[in-house]
């Protein structure tokens, strides 16, 4: 009856030289972070030079990791021990880059970690591909402020592209990426694709149709059909925010290119051998009806899936009473009026042992539908990480 | 329509949000049966396309459409609504510039898409000001079409620039027809007649989280609502036999004979083996409880009234939201 998934070894992908990408994805809630950075620090300590990239830790999780400012730079995280045992990281230490070297041999690893500023990185996607003065225009348009920091996709499109970035600066031979909380769990694989779409759209011909014809008052070489849109356009949006839009778009035509570019080579990262997405979810229906979507969804996508890990499982250290003897003999006990203390002890254990049947279903219908996926388990924990130590205790769990 | 005293009369508009994985899709659900009890209409909102009020109400995909899902507590009726941007935004240009026709070309010229994905902040605008709509629309007869509208709103950490509407289109729109929308979204979002709640459950991040969530709805000028604990698990121990557990003297030989005495033990080297896991186990309970006390009494700084909703055996299936529906009625949430 009972269907079991396949176990997933964790040691075995942390410390196959091969694996350069951990890629951490999930719904809210799930543990995502955590997860992300207790195989970064389980990897370190296999002797990998690993960096963590976060995009929204939890306070307590950032200080665990000894994370205070939301900067962009990786920052070395002091504690970690080497294989042999002893703590690396040294007093004052700050960013430091180009620690290559780290290997499963033994050699000593490190930790970096690093939280996302999202503005940032899209500022410098455009002081990159764009000259000063364009590049200028681009970034004081009203237009691009907003959008580099509300769009509600340009956080996962960031994330990716920091990634990429991190990637081709080869100071890493592991990169550990948490996916955003998104709407939807899957908005960072969509996201750059629904900014190509915009950008290659007929609407920004539209828009950039006056600043073509030399700057003359907009709309007025377009055809008849444009000429409707535009004036749509015009009723709904204000004739200010679609001249602000125009500017915007006309200055940014020129990193375009480089953009989609960019977004392609992120993409096929993903795809590449090297990378391994670990989906993360917790025993409960939402969670793992999300996870099952993730897998399907990586498989189109051809993305490579390494497993899947279940934060937050209840389990007993008296697993063999079942809940229903348990629940029989506690009333038994309780209409002979003797024994409290065991009468509520084995209510207690009847209700733990109904929440890990529970459990236990949720996972089944998951394993049932994907039946090859690997599992690794984490029970649940009283109390939240608040340091190196939870993180690693963390780790153990998932490799054990 | 029955009159009751509950500590949110006069609220029409109750936004419902939550970290991830606090249930805040099942309480929105189960506070809409709440507040529908006893022969009300109530319409209940969806706005990030997860269909997640379908899966609960064990329902196919919901249309962009208000449609009747569930029957109250001694009647009483729940709609529900899955809204979708792209769909909001083509009424928006029907209801307010007549150009209905237009969509289809707007469409097509991926300005709707524009529009609904990149523009930033309106998304938000027209997912809210459709809400809005709901909540004011009156029939031919002048009367409220709903008597209380649920929003299951985004997470905690995205709820106040969600819901601070004109904020969020500045950069977008000084003026005009987008800021004047924003505006009037604004004007009902802010009013005594919404109430912004949270999803909790006793654990720190959550808890965290929702008093920042607090803080910052407060900043904005945006009003609180409650707070839902969820999955509270019962305290099925008695408080000596907790403390005891804490310092780790529970009386091992009295629980022994008990599982003797109840017959689940064959010897006495069985009774102490059991006796000992479940021992374990109660001192893992009498560590939570602790810990939930603790995370309870940070909740009560928020100073908003606290409601508790029990965890479901089976998980948040259809039985189960009629049994929160209750536990909010009889706390006074509806």
């Amino acid at each position: 009856m009972t269907k079991t998934a396949p176990a997933l070894d964790i040691d075995a992908i942390l410390d196959d030289e091969n694996t350069r990408i951990i890629v951490c994805c999930g719904s809210g809630g799930v543990g995502k972070t955590t997860t992300a950075a207790a195989l970064g620090l389980r990897a370190a300590e296999r002797g990998r030079s690993v960096v963590v990239l976060t995009v929204d830790p939890a306070k307590r999780l950032a200080q665990a990791m000894g994370l205070t400012e939301l900067d962009n730079i990786p920052r070395l995280v002091k504690g970690v021990r080497s294989p042999d045992g002893a703590k690396s990281g040294h007093d004052g230490s700050q960013a430091s880059t180009g620690s290559r070297g780290g290997s499963p041999d033994g050699s000593r690893g490190e930790l970096h970690a690093m939280m996302l500023d999202m503005k940032r990185t899209f500022d410098e996607i455009i002081e990159a591909h764009a000259d000063p003065e364009r590049a200028r225009q681009i970034l004081t348009n009203p237009f691009y402020q907003s959008l580099s920091s509300s769009f509600s996709g340009t956080q996962e499109y960031m994330a990716m592209e920091k990634l990429g970035q991190l990637r081709r600066s080869g100071d890493w031979d592991l990169i550990i990426v948490d996916t955003p909380p998104s709407r939807s769990a899957l908005d960072f694989l969509d996201a750059p694709e629904r900014l190509g779409r915009f950008l290659d759209g007929r609407l920004i011909r539209i828009l950039m149709a006056p600043a073509k014809a030399g700057g003359r008052s907009a709309f007025k070489l377009l055809n008849a059909g444009f000429g409707i849109v535009a004036g749509a356009l015009t009723k709904v949006l204000g004739a200010q925010v679609l001249k602000d839009l125009q500017m915007f778009v006309s200055a940014l035509d020129a990193v375009f290119g480089g953009f989609r570019q960019r977004a392609e080579q992120t993409y096929k990262l993903l795809q590449a051998p090297g990378t391994a997405f670990v989906i993360v979810a917790t025993p409960e229906r939402d969670a793992i009806r999300e996870a099952s979507y993730f897998v399907e969804r990586l498989a189109e996508e051809r993305m490579p899936l390494a497993g899947l890990v279940i934060n937050r499982m209840h389990r007993s250290p008296a697993a063999a009473l079942s809940a229903a003897r348990s629940t029989a003999a506690a009333e038994d006990l309780e209409s002979r009026g003797e024994h409290d203390l065991a009468a509520a002890v084995l209510r207690l254990h009847a209700g733990r042992m109904q929440l890990a049947a529970r459990e236990q279903r949720e996972q089944e219908h998951f394993t049932s539908a994907h039946p090859t996926v690997p599992i690794a388990h984490v029970p649940a924990m009283a109390e939240d990480v608040h340091d190196l130590d939870g993180l690693r205790e963390i780790g153990e769990l998932l490799a054990s | 329509m029955s009159s009751r005293d509950t500590d949110w009369d006069g609220v029409r508009l109750h936004v419902v949000t939550g970290k991830g994985g606090t249930g805040k899709t099942t309480v929105a659900a189960a506070l809409a049966l709440a507040l529908a009890a006893g022969g009300r209409k109530v319409l209940l909102v969806e706005i990030e396309g997860r269909q997640g009020i379908a899966q609960i109400f064990d329902l196919p995909p919901l249309p962009y459409e208000e449609r009747k899902i569930a029957v109250a507590p001694g009647g009483g009726d729940v709609y529900a609504l899955a809204i979708d941007p792209e769909a909001a935004m083509l009424d928006y240009l029907e209801m307010f510039y007549g150009l209905k026709r237009m969509g289809k070309a707007l469409t097509r010229m991926g300005v709707v898409d524009f529009a609904t994905t990149i523009a930033p902040g309106l998304r938000d605008v027209l997912v809210t000001g459709k809400t809005s709509e709901a909540v004011r629309r009156r029939d031919g007869s002048g009367r409220r079409v709903y008597d209380a509208v649920v929003m299951d709103a985004p997470p905690t950490g995205r709820i106040t620039r969600f819901l601070n509407v004109t904020q969020e289109v500045a950069g977008l729109a000084r003026v005009g027809p987008v800021k004047n929308h924003a505006d009037l979204v604004r004007g009902v979002v802010a009013s005594p007649e919404t109430a912004v709640h949270f999803v909790s459950l006793l654990e720190e991040m959550p808890v965290q989280e929702t008093l920042d969530g607090i803080a910052e709805l407060h900043e904005a000028g945006l009003p609180v609502g409650g707070i839902f604990i969820n999955m509270v698990r019962p305290v099925d121990l008695p408080k000596d036999v907790l403390d005891a557990a804490v310092k780790n003297r529970l009386d091992h030989a009295e629980l022994a004979l008990g599982l003797k005495a109840a017959g689940l033990a064959g010897g006495s080297d069985d009774a102490t083996a059991i006796a000992q896991a479940l021992a374990q186990e109660v001192v893992d309970h009498a560590h939570r409880t602790r810990l939930e006390k603790r995370e309870r009494a940070t909740l009560a700084k928020a100073g908003t009234p606290r409601y508790e909703l029990p965890l479901l055996a089976d998980g948040a299936d259809l039985a189960g939201l009629y049994e929160l529906a209750e536990a909010i009625r009889a706390q006074g949430a509806a």
